[in-house]
């Protein structure tokens, strides 16, 4: 009975010995090929704490998530929003400073914001299975107009998700609405988060999925498998600025911002490229793998500005709703 | 005469008028729980609308769309779940000694306190894209039937799964009722099958056939965790995951009022007259032996009652078997070590005994008080008005009360720390209505059966609680406190809204991991609830069934 006492005693002490940083990030960072566990590792030896990753749903899911248990959530960091969230996010009031040094980084069109630090960056595509889909849409309006099914995620919940309906809006504009009436039929399903779609695609449920230029790279790399495709749209491709940040009400602010550092040292964004499988925000030499120079190249990245989005974002959510709920 | 001796016996009066009204105290309890609990959540709803925004929420389209998403799909739900489980209750009436029918009805019987969300993996497994009946398909050369499971199909299948079976339970029920002379008579009388079922099956069922429709759609129009997974975007979602959505994913307080305010009035104006009527009487004792049936012969009777079985085994037993092979595959070492799987469970226990026991002893407290209220002739409103309030889950669904409770006190309370109390408080209304529904009838037989020995042996109040009715009870009680703890070892509603990575339960963490696509991690999931549930019902039943003393101690046998 003592020994066990004493065994329990032991336990309870050791993790409050040790300080533990609380990440929010989305589902598929933390699985299991994923960055989130080599990362965990990699600043673990560096800092005398605990990494614990929270897998939420996806990043939109987040912030929604972060509204929601305001002054007392548990995160210290939260890792995984983009630059169309940031300056909702920051009116939320709960995001402090970074007071990091971004001089080494090369995020396409700059970075200068003081409470968000980019950490990787992609394109959003349509992946198609080159065996199954001989002749993939060359545009997006040649998707709309077209007969293949897509699956698509939740622009309320999932960051491709918003990413997609910005994309169509900077496209169609004013005439964003009638071509989502014209794709609903289409949908196979409109999934919570972006691993769910991906895996219902691999799984063969739909023609196209909604996915990044840089998700065939995956299957080259780690599958030896080269069917999967992106689709190339001649209007251009919807860019993603993945970030991260410090929670104002974090419980250890400084352990915080090492992590917010550590993210954007040469150590962590050469893990990026082939677990997270984005582009990295500083130049990582060979980390990057062969693979990526075969991808399709976007000569005309789209993107709003965080403000656009702000304003933007609860009515272009509605008309995306009504359009499919029609 | 010697029954006017016994009940003008003093001693006897006066300890009944005593007891009459200390039985007021167990129905008021409880009451003051559940109008606690739900006025507060109607009040945080309240404190957050005004009336721009409610008549905002009432003239937008998505929500009217969504409203009558929601009516359509929970009334051809019942509409399906009905008829097939009709054509099963007439084919088990007809042919009482076919062991396929026992097995049948076993089995729906299972269905029926399935957790919902292992259900719809079942039926995900079942009809998904790449499920069994579409792999069959394109085996066999085919090119399959395509993803009909998202949308509307995949929730009819899903309601049909879990609904049918009670539907049918409660059929057969009714026409076990039928007495054997009728059945004598209809025989000599040589009536085909239609009049027999006009004349006889139909009269029979017909007082059970619109309250069995009233809690089919209550379940329906509320049935978050099978549109939640199965919707499939928004053009199928219901009024509970919109309020969800809203709250979690856009944080819009003012349409989560708003769809909450829609919901209550669609669910007051639909369900609650329906529910007001279904009442729970004492049931008439059924007679099971071996009837005269003028219609059990005949070729066409004979085919239709195999296809009413077959459709009842399809739709229940392929899911079943959906949940149980992927499930058994799935177990590996490295799966069942997870700590987060562990740790899930641990909270699936501690809320779901919490909330089964809070739920039963509700439950008993509203029958308790019921039956005491039924014989008196001025008292039958309020004892039905008991009933309904038992059920107010139905009409006030569980999303909606942890959004209301949310609201109410999110700015007073630490959410996290009181997450477990709020999911704890809001599952033990949503089986409220079944534990009523259990020991309501069997109260009332035992006290049929016994009052007249309690007032002449002068018992009243505890000592007859504790001699008599008690040991009465004791079997179905330890099943309703049994099926308690399994709903809410089992449910997906507000652990959805309140969970947080600490306190996740063993349904959020399935329901998770179907959504990361990681369906092996859920099918681990699925085991590990299930002898959860298992090992919950034999706990109860043993602890407080005491099945083994009563079988020794009374020489009769409780049913």
């Amino acid at each position: 009975m003592r020994i066990l006492l004493t065994f329990l005693a032991i336990l309870m002490v050791t993790p409050l010995s040790a300080k533990t940083l609380t990440v929010y990030t989305y589902d598929s960072f933390v699985s299991d090929w994923g960055p989130g566990p080599k990362l965990k590792t990699a600043f673990e030896e560096q800092c005398d704490c605990t990494v614990e990753f929270v897998g939420l749903e996806d990043a939109v899911a987040i912030l929604g998530r972060l509204r929601f248990e305001g002054g007392s959530t548990k995160a210290d960091v939260v890792l995984g929003l983009d630059t169309n969230l940031v300056a909702e996010a920051k009116a939320t009031g709960l995001f402090a400073t970074h007071d990091a040094d971004l001089a080494a980084l090369s995020v396409p069109r700059g970075w200068t914001d003081d409470t968000f630090v980019p950490f990787d960056f992609g394109y959003f595509a349509f992946i198609y299975d080159e065996t199954k889909l001989k002749t993939p849409p060359a545009s997006l309006k040649a998707l709309i107009e077209g007969d293949q099914t897509v699956i698509v995620q939740d622009p309320r919940s999932s960051s491709p998700g918003l990413g997609l309906m910005l994309w169509m809006k900077s496209v169609f504009g004013e005439e964003a609405d009638a071509a989502w009436e014209k794709l609903a039929p289409r949908i196979v399903t409109v999934t919570n988060g972006w691993s769910e779609a991906y895996g219902l695609f691999l799984k063969g449920e739909a023609d196209m999925v909604l996915s990044y230029t840089t998700s065939p790279a995956y299957h080259m790399v780690a599958e030896n498998e080269t069917k999967y495709r992106a689709a190339p749209f001649a209007e251009g491709h919807y860019m993603q600025i993945e970030v991260a940040a410090v929670m104002a009400g974090a419980a250890e602010p400084e352990l915080a911002r090492d992590f917010l550092r550590f993210l954007i040292s040469e150590d962590a964004q050469s893990i990026l490229p082939t677990t997270q499988w984005m582009f990295p925000v500083r130049d990582v030499g060979e980390a990057v793998p062969d693979a990526f120079s075969t991808l399709v190249k976007v000569d005309k990245p789209l993107l709003f500005t965080s403000d656009e989005v702000k304003e933007g974002r609860a009515g272009w959510v509605d008309e995306w709703r009504d359009a499919l709920s029609r | 005469m010697a029954l006017d001796a016994v009940r003008s016996a003093p001693a006897a009066t006066a300890g009944t008028a005593f007891a009459f009204r200390l039985a007021w105290l167990p129905g008021a309890a409880a009451l003051l729980f559940i109008v606690g609990v739900v006025g507060l959540a109607l009040s945080g709803l309240a404190a957050e609308s005004d009336a721009a925004g409610v008549i905002a929420a009432l003239t937008d389209g998505y929500v009217l769309r969504v409203a009558m998403f929601t009516i359509v799909q929970a009334a051809l739900s019942t509409a399906f779940a009905l008829a097939l489980a009709l054509s099963f209750a007439r084919a088990a009436a007809r042919r009482p000694d076919w062991r396929p029918l026992q097995w049948a009805m076993r089995l729906g019987g299972l269905a029926f306190v399935t957790p919902v969300i292992i259900g719809v993996f079942g039926v995900v497994e079942i009809h998904g894209v790449t499920g069994w009946l579409n792999a069959g398909a394109r085996a066999l050369g085919g090119s399959g039937f395509g993803a009909y499971i998202y949308g509307l199909p995949g929730i009819l299948i899903a309601h049909i799964f879990f609904n049918m079976p009670f539907a049918a339970r409660n059929f057969d029920r009714a026409l076990a009722g039928v007495a054997p002379e009728s059945w004598r008579l209809a025989a000599q009388l040589g009536m085909s099958p239609g009049q027999v079922f006009r004349l006889i099956e139909w009269p029979a069922l017909a007082s059970v056939f619109l309250p069995t429709a009233a809690i089919v759609f209550a379940l329906c129009f509320t049935s978050f965790a099978v549109v939640a997974v199965l919707g499939g975007g928004p053009r199928a979602t219901i009024l509970e995951v919109a309020i969800y959505q809203a709250l979690r994913f856009e944080f819009d307080i003012g349409r989560a009022v708003g769809l909450a305010f829609v919901q209550i009035l669609l669910a007051a104006a639909l369900t609650g007259p329906l529910l007001l009527l279904a009442r729970s009487r004492a049931e008439a004792t059924s007679f099971r032996g071996h009837r005269e049936r003028p219609d059990v012969q005949g070729g066409w009777t004979y085919a239709g009652d195999i296809g009413g079985i077959a459709l009842f085994i399809l739709a229940v037993a392929l899911p079943m078997l959906g949940i149980v092979l992927p499930a058994a595959g799935a177990l590996s070492p490295e799966r069942l070590a997870d700590p987060t799987l562990w740790r899930a469970a641990g909270w699936s226990l501690t809320i779901s005994v919490a909330a089964g026991g809070i739920a039963f002893s509700l439950g008993l407290g509203l029958a308790l008080t019921m039956r005491e209220f039924w014989p008196r002739a001025g008292m039958r409103r309020a004892a039905a008005a008991l009933e309904a309030v038992g059920a107010i889950i139905l009409v006030a669904p569980p999303l909606l009360i942890g959004a209301g409770l949310f609201l109410a006190m999110r700015n007073r309370v630490d959410l996290f720390a009181s997450a477990p109390l709020l999911v704890i408080a809001v599952n033990s209304l949503s089986s409220l209505p079944f534990v009523v529904r259990l020991l309501g009838p069997e109260l009332a037989r035992a006290a049929e059966r016994d009052d007249r020995l309690a007032a002449s042996l002068g018992l009243a109040g505890a000592e007859r609680w504790r001699l008599i009715d008690w040991p009465a009870i004791r079997r179905p009680a330890a099943t309703a406190l049994a099926i308690a703890i399994a709903m809410a070892a089992g449910d997906l509603g507000v652990i959805a809204l309140f969970g947080s990575p600490e306190t996740t339960t063993l349904p959020l963490l399935i329901y998770q991991r179907m959504g990361a696509y990681r369906m092996d991690d859920a099918a681990v999931g699925i085991m590990v609830l299930i002898a959860l549930s298992l090992l919950v019902f034999i706990a109860a039943e043993a602890l407080v069934g005491g099945i083994d003393r009563q079988r020794n101690r009374s020489g009769r046998r409780h049913a």
